[in-house]
């Protein structure tokens, strides 16, 4: 079996997102300098995304931009995208971990017969064989898995976790494929995609994250969180006992039946820090926890911490970052 | 209308996971075991469109899981399921995806099926791949992470949302089709009292391997678990105090700035 990596461009909005370059790093440490790297992008856009990583080392870059892959479907890029793999023979497909990611790995495993570790936080390679590291118990473990025999392995990387590729000399060569597939054979169509209200990014994706939790006491008092939040140009999130409050959205709640997350900057407000919610922050680069009892579990995770009250300590802290700008 | 709904039995979220002496699993004694929390939607959403569609629709539960979750099954049907078949057999310990996958597809193809609901993920092994693995086996269109869900007037459809990065996709999707349910898609209920009691005369069909036709455990062996491992120990908290509150939020935001370089 090769030890070549095929990664899995997710394109949306024409755009491709930025994983990428950490899927390329992680591929550079499985192919150990015996295989090559190829990608694939499949959608609208993919063609123009491809010069994002022209210069990185790749063997081929795959394009697909039929008329019936335009929008992203299980079926038919699952049906274009194990073609793609039946024909490359890599050891290992990576993709990122995420909506389209776990959606797409799981329907394409089974059709390559192969095997897949979802939500990986780490990959590397030992003894000549690929190690992955990846949560269970939504964060509360670890376990690190490896694949036996000669099957492909799909691995799902959560963005923010490998550092990203940096680029090399050379250009690789683009490749536009047609996949045949027609649009009447999809049976889940995607009619149209409906952005969350608020306009800021998911708390998966976002790079700073206020978040509130039971303390906050009512809905309307999350514009306190909303003002430090938009400085910041983070995301807003929410404990458990938040959303089940219904003081937030459940889009919003960080935890184990929420969105693992993995910011620079955590800022938690009012989280007492239930087990489940720190299953979900817990990686987080830099935590701040503003809690009115000292004796609050989040602060045995924290990095710093204030005793004192939200609703005094967070306008001050807008405030005083206001300063900063 | 023949509506399956699968289910896992999980540790409880606020249970303590630790890791055994043998360092080869969880340790179990201790921790209360509950249904898969993403599974409850799946059975809610499965109760609410027989209710809606009535006739001779019906929801059952399939369970792949040792003897005990025979208990978490009694819960699915206190809650309002109709019947259940509860996979047990000695071979299927620590099942992977793909043998999950198989095993389930099997016996949901013997009792017949229109749609199969099921929870995101299951909270133990967080893989979230037997819905996709078993709607490639079924031949059928998957519907991840749905948080709306809606029959189209002709029954042959269903219109759902599924949350993505940021937004949701709208998506129609034709019957049959497996589901996979999302917190926030309804509340689920709670079992009732006179449920309870109903449950208890309510069928669960035992199978094993051999019962569903295999020879073998399917699809094993593709993974090994080399290692299972806690969780790093977090760092000590820096306690930022002052005499004036806003004293300490000036000295937080230069900690921030200066030593952990985040503003």
């Amino acid at each position: 079996m090769t030890k070549d990596v095929l990664v899995f461009g997710e394109i949306r909005n024409g755009k491709l997102k930025k994983v990428i370059k950490e899927l390329i790093s992680a591929g550079r440490r499985l192919t150990s300098g015996e295989g090559a790297i190829d990608a694939v992008l499949i959608g609208e856009g993919a063609k123009d995304a491809a010069s994002d990583i022209d210069g990185y080392g790749l063997r081929k870059i795959t394009v697909v931009e039929d008329e019936a892959l335009k929008d992203y479907s299980t079926e038919g890029y699952a049906d274009c995208l194990s073609d793609l793999i039946r024909s490359a023979d890599p050891a290992y497909v990576l993709m990122g971990a995420t909506a389209m990611g776990r959606d797409l790995g799981s329907r394409v495993v089974a059709k390559i017969d192969g095997v897949m570790f979802s939500d990986c936080v780490d990959v590397n390679a030992e003894d000549g064989r690929c190690v992955a590291r990846r949560p269970v118990y939504s964060g509360k473990l670890f376990i690190e898995i490896t694949p036996q025999g000669e099957i492909p392995s799909i691995i799902t990387i959560r963005p923010n976790n490998v550092p990203p590729a940096e680029s090399v000399d050379g250009s690789t060569e683009i490749v536009t494929h047609a996949s045949g597939i027609d649009r009447g054979s999809i049976r889940a169509i995607v009619s149209e995609i409906l952005p969350l209200a608020g306009g800021r990014p998911d708390v998966s994706e976002a790079d700073v994250i206020v978040s509130g939790g039971r303390a906050l006491k009512d809905a309307s008092n999350f514009k306190i969180l909303e003002e430090l939040t938009d400085l910041l140009g983070g995301a807003v999130g929410a404990s458990r006992a938040a959303v089940d409050a219904g003081y937030a959205d459940h889009a919003l709640q960080v935890g184990q039946t929420g969105k693992i997350v993995n910011p620079k900057l955590y800022i938690a407000c009012g989280i007492s820090g239930a087990i489940q919610h720190l299953a979900g922050m817990r990686t987080s680069k830099v935590i701040v926890a503003i809690n009115k009892d000292s004796n609050a579990p989040i602060f045995e995770k924290a990095h710093y911490g204030i005793v004192g009250d939200l609703f005094e300590v967070v306008p001050i802290l807008t405030e005083e970052i206001k300063k900063l700008m | 209308m023949k509506i399956i709904v699968l289910l896992k039995r999980v540790p409880d979220t606020e249970a303590k996971i630790l890791i055994n002496q043998n360092g080869d699993g969880i340790r179990e004694e201790g921790i209360k075991f509950v249904i898969n929390p993403y599974d409850e939607y799946a059975i809610e959403e499965g109760l609410l469109l027989r209710d809606k569609v009535g006739g001779d629709s019906k929801v059952t539960v399939v369970c792949m899981g040792a003897e005990e979750a025979t208990e978490n099954i009694r819960t699915a049907l206190a809650m309002g399921a109709d019947d259940a078949v509860h996979i047990c057999d000695p071979a299927l310990k620590k099942p992977g995806p793909l043998t999950s996958a198989t095993v389930m597809a099997k016996a949901i193809k013997d009792e017949g099926y229109d749609i199969i609901f099921c929870g995101k993920q299951a909270i133990d092994d967080d893989m979230a791949q037997v819905q996709g693995i078993m709607a490639e086996i079924l031949d059928i269109p998957q519907v991840n992470v749905a948080v709306k869900f809606e029959l189209s007037d002709d029954a042959q459809n269903v219109i759902l949302q599924r949350r993505i990065e940021g937004g949701d996709e709208k998506i129609e999707a034709r019957l049959p089709a497996i589901i996979s349910c999302e917190k926030g898609l309804n509340e689920p209920r709670y079992a009732s009292l006179p449920g309870i009691m109903k449950a208890k005369k309510k069928e669960i069909r035992t199978k094993s391997l051999a019962d569903l036709g295999f020879d073998d455990v399917p699809g094993g062996g593709k993974s090994r678990i080399l290692k299972w491992l806690p969780l790093p120990k977090g760092g000590e908290c820096r306690m930022v105090e002052a005499e004036e509150i806003s004293d300490a939020v000036g000295e937080l935001v230069r900690l921030l700035r200066e030593e952990a370089k985040v503003l």
